[in-house]
C-alpha cells in the first residue's frame, strides 16, 4: 500500500472510530457530568489514591461520573493520546498531572475550544493549556508545616533542630526552608543551628546528618523537606543509636517511611494526602462545569473547606498531611 | 632493573602520603577536637571502607593502563537486584545476597572486559557507556520505586552492622578485601602479569603474557568487588534506589590518583590505595563538622585533593625514572 492509500485508509478508520464514540455520548445519563482524570500513567498508587479520592467526591456531589484513565508510561505523547480520546468521548471536564507542562498545551487548548473544562492537578499544564491548577500544597502551608513538625518532634516544642536539605540550590526546598525561617518566631523555644546539604543522595544525606549529630550532641530534631534526606537521617539517627533522643521528620513517602517509624527514629512527617488532591480537584473540576469562574475566585471543596486561585489560576488545596504509628502503614501499602 | 630497586629502597610514597594523612587529621582535630573519638572513627572507617574496596577494584583496571567508569553503576545495580531478591525471598538468608552480589558484579565486570579484550574497544569508551547502561538497567529493574528499610529483612541490614571485636562487618569486609589484593598482587603470577601488562604491553606481550586478557580479569575483579560493595552500600544506607552511588566513580578514581595509582598504568599499590581512600574519607566526613558552609565544601575538597596529587606527584616524578613522552616513542 502507498503512503497516500494509507492515510486514506486510516483516516476512513478514524471517522469510523469516532462514530461510536458520538453514540456513546447520547447514550449517557441525563444531566450527568463526566469527568476525565488523566494520571502521569497508569500503575502508580499515588494516582490509584487521587482516583478514590475523585470517586469520593463524585459520589458525594451525585451524578458525576469519574473516567480514570492514563498513559502506560509516563510520557506527555501518551498523555495527548488519552486526552484526545476524552475530547473523542466528549467529557464535561478533564483533569490532568501533567508529565510536560509545554507539550500538553496545544491538545488542551482543543479540548478548551470544545468547551471542555481543563484543569491541572499535582502537576501543572501551562497556563495557557487550562482553566485552574489544583497545587497540592503551596510552599508556604509546607513551610508552616514543616515548622509544626519541628515542634512536636522536639520534647515539649523545645531544643535545637537542624535542616538536612536537598542541595543548595533546589528551588523547592530553598523556599519551604525560607518560609520557615519566616515563621520561626511564632515557635519561641525551636531553635535552627545549622542548615546541611544532602544533595538527595543517599550516602551525603546520612553523612551530614551523622556529622549533625556530632557536632550538636544535645540536637532534638532534624527536619529534612527531602524524600532521600529524611530516611538517610533517620537510619544515621538509628545508627548512632539515638533513637528517642532525636528524631527525624520532614516531607516523605509512607511507603519508604514506615519502617523508620516502626523502628522510632520518625514521629510523624508529612506530604500531601493523594485522596484528598483528587477528591479536591474533582469538586473544583464540577463547580467550573456548572459556570463557576476559576482565577481569580475562591470555589467550595466539599470537606476540604474552599481553595482559592490567584490571577495565574493556582490554588493550594491544604497543609501537607501528617502521617504518624497510627496512619503510615494504610498509606505505605498507596505510595 | 637498578632503577626499580633503586626505588624500593628510596622513601616509598606512601610514607609521605601517609604523613600527609595523618596531618590532615590533626588539623581536623585541632578545628573540632571532638572528630578523634572512638565512635566517630569508627563509623569514619565504616564510611570510608566502600570507597576503599571500590578503589581497589578499580586499581586493578588502572594497572592495566585501562579505566573503569562503570563502578558506581555496577554497585546500584547489583544492590537493587540483591535488595529486590531479598524483599521477594526475606528468608533466604545472607548467603545467597553475597553469592548474587559477587556474581553478579563480577559478570557485570566480565561484560566490561570482553569489550575491551576481543572487541577491542577503548576501556573509558566502553564503561562509559556501561555506566549508562547499568544505571538504565537500575530503571529497568526496581521500575523506579525504591526499596526500603521497612522491605528489608533484618539479617539484610544487621550483616553489615555486627560488630567483631567492637569493629563492624562492613569494616572488616574491607579489611579483608585490601589484604586479599595485597597477596594477590605481590604473590601470585597473576597478579605480577597484571602490573607487567601495564607497565610495558609490549614487553609483556613477548614475555608470553596476554595483556587483553590481563585487562579482561581486572574488569572481573573490579566488577565483583563493585557487586559486593553494592550490597553493603544498600544495606548500610537501608535504602536502594536508582541513584545509589551517584557518581561515586569519580572519587574512586580520585583516590587511586592520590594512593599513588598511575593512571598510564602499571604503578601503584594497595596500601597506597587504602591511605588515598582514607585521606579522601577523612575529608568527607570532616567538612560538615569543622563548620564549613556548604557552599565551600565541594570546592575545598577539590582544592584539598589537588594539594594532595601535586605534593605527591612530587615525589613519585624523582623516584620513578617513567614519563609519559618516554612511554609514548617505546610503544610507537
Amino acid at each position: 500500500m502507498d503512503r497516500r492509500g494509507f492515510i486514506k485508509t486510516t483516516a476512513a478508520a478514524l471517522g469510523a472510530a469516532a462514530i461510536p464514540a458520538g453514540f456513546a455520548r447520547s447514550a449517557r445519563a441525563a444531566g450527568e457530568i463526566r469527568v476525565g482524570l488523566v494520571a502521569k500513567s497508569l500503575g502508580n498508587g499515588f494516582f490509584v489514591a487521587v482516583d478514590k479520592g475523585a470517586e469520593e467526591a463524585a459520589k458525594q456531589i451525585g451524578n458525576v461520573k469519574i473516567i480514570f484513565t492514563g498513559p502506560t508510561s509516563t510520557t506527555a505523547e501518551g498523555q495527548i493520546e488519552v486526552i484526545q480520546s476524552l475530547i473523542d468521548q466528549h467529557v464535561d471536564a478533564i483533569a490532568i498531572s501533567a508529565n510536560d507542562p509545554d507539550a500538553l498545551v496545544p491538545i488542551c487548548k482543543r479540548a478548551m475550544a470544545r468547551g471542555i473544562k481543563v484543569i491541572s492537578y499535582d502537576s501543572s499544564v501551562g497556563q495557557d493549556g487550562r482553566i485552574v491548577h489544583v497545587a497540592p500544597s503551596s510552599d508556604e502551608l509546607i513551610g508552616q508545616a514543616l515548622d509544626k513538625l519541628a515542634a512536636a518532634a522536639a520534647p515539649d516544642g523545645k531544643g535545637k533542630f537542624a535542616i538536612v536539605s536537598a542541595t543548595p540550590t533546589s528551588t523547592n526546598q530553598n523556599a519551604w526552608i525560607a518560609v520557615m525561617k519566616k515563621y520561626l518566631p511564632q515557635y519561641p523555644g525551636l531553635d535552627l543551628v545549622s542548615t546541611v546539604y544532602g544533595n538527595d543522595l543517599a550516602d551525603d544525606s546520612y553523612r551530614e546528618a551523622t556529622a549533625l549529630l556530632q557536632k550538636y550532641p544535645d540536637l532534638k530534631v532534624i527536619v529534612s523537606p527531602s524524600s532521600v534526606g529524611i530516611v538517610a537521617s533517620a537510619k544515621a539517627v538509628e545508627d548512632a543509636k539515638k533513637v528517642g533522643q532525636v528524631y527525624v521528620t520532614g516531607l516523605g513517602l509512607p511507603s519508604e517511611c514506615a519502617g523508620h517509624v516502626e523502628a522510632g527514629s520518625i514521629k510523624s512527617f508529612a506530604i500531601w494526602n493523594p485522596i484528598d488532591l483528587g477528591y479536591a480537584t474533582t469538586y473544583v473540576a464540577v463547580d467550573l462545569v456548572n459556570g463557576a469562574k476559576g482565577p481569580g475566585n475562591s470555589l467550595p471543596d466539599g470537606r476540604m473547606g474552599k481553595i482559592t486561585f490567584d490571577a495565574n489560576g493556582v490554588g493550594a488545596m491544604a497543609v501537607p498531611f501528617t502521617y504518624d504509628k497510627s496512619n503510615v502503614e494504610q498509606f505505605a501499602k498507596i505510595f | 632493573m637498578l632503577k626499580l630497586i633503586g626505588v624500593r629502597r628510596g622513601l616509598p610514597h606512601e610514607v609521605g602520603l601517609g604523613l600527609l594523612t595523618l596531618l590532615l587529621l590533626a588539623l581536623v582535630t585541632i578545628a573540632f577536637p571532638r572528630f578523634l573519638v572512638i565512635d566517630n572513627l569508627k563509623s569514619l572507617v565504616d564510611d570510608t571502607a566502600l570507597l576503599i574496596m571500590l578503589a581497589v577494584g578499580e586499581m586493578f583496571v588502572l594497572l592495566t593502563r585501562g579505566v573503569d567508569l562503570s563502578v558506581a553503576a555496577n554497585a546500584a545495580l547489583t544492590g537493587m537486584v540483591v535488595a529486590l531478591f531479598n524483599a521477594h525471598y526475606p528468608g533466604a538468608g545472607i548467603l545467597p545476597v553475597l553469592v548474587i552480589a559477587i556474581v553478579m558484579g563480577a559478570a557485570l565486570g566480565l561484560f566490561n572486559g570482553l569489550l575491551v579484550w576481543k572487541v577491542r574497544i577503548p576501556s573509558i569508551v566502553v564503561t562509559l557507556g556501561t555506566l549508562s547502561v547499568y544505571r538504565g538497567c537500575v530503571y529497568l529493574v526496581s521500575g523506579g520505586a525504591w526499596v526500603n528499610s521497612g522491605q528489608m529483612s533484618p539479617f539484610f541490614l544487621s550483616f553489615v552492622r555486627f560488630p567483631i571485636l567492637g569493629i563492624s562487618v562492613l569494616s572488616w569486609i574491607g579489611l579483608l578485601v585490601a589484604v586479599l589484593a595485597w597477596l594477590f598482587l605481590r604473590y601470585t603470577v597473576s597478579g605480577r602479569n597484571l602490573y607487567a601488562a601495564g607497565n610495558n604491553p609490549n614487553a609483556a606481550g613477548y614475555a608470553g603474557i596476554d595483556v587483553g586478557r590481563m585487562q579482561c580479569l581486572a574488569f572481573v575483579l573490579s566488577g565483583a568487588i563493585a557487586g559486593l560493595a553494592g550490597y553493603l552500600w544498600v544495606a548500610r544506607f537501608a535504602v536502594a534506589y536508582t541513584d545509589v552511588a551517584s557518581g561515586f566513580e569519580l572519587q574512586v578514581i580520585a583516590a587511586c590518583v592520590i594512593g599513588g595509582v598511575s593512571i598510564t598504568g602499571g604503578v601503584g599499590g594497595v596500601v597506597g590505595v587504602v591511605i588515598g581512600g582514607l585521606f579522601l574519607g577523612i575529608i568527607k566526613n570532616a567538612l560538615p563538622v569543622v563548620g564549613i558552609s556548604p557552599f565551600f565544601q565541594m570546592a575545598v575538597s577539590g582544592f584539598v585533593i589537588t594539594v594532595a596529587v601535586i605534593l605527591n606527584a612530587g615525589s613519585y616524578r624523582k623516584n620513578h625514572g617513567r614519563k609519559i613522552l618516554e612511554r609514548a616513542e617505546a610503544s610507537s
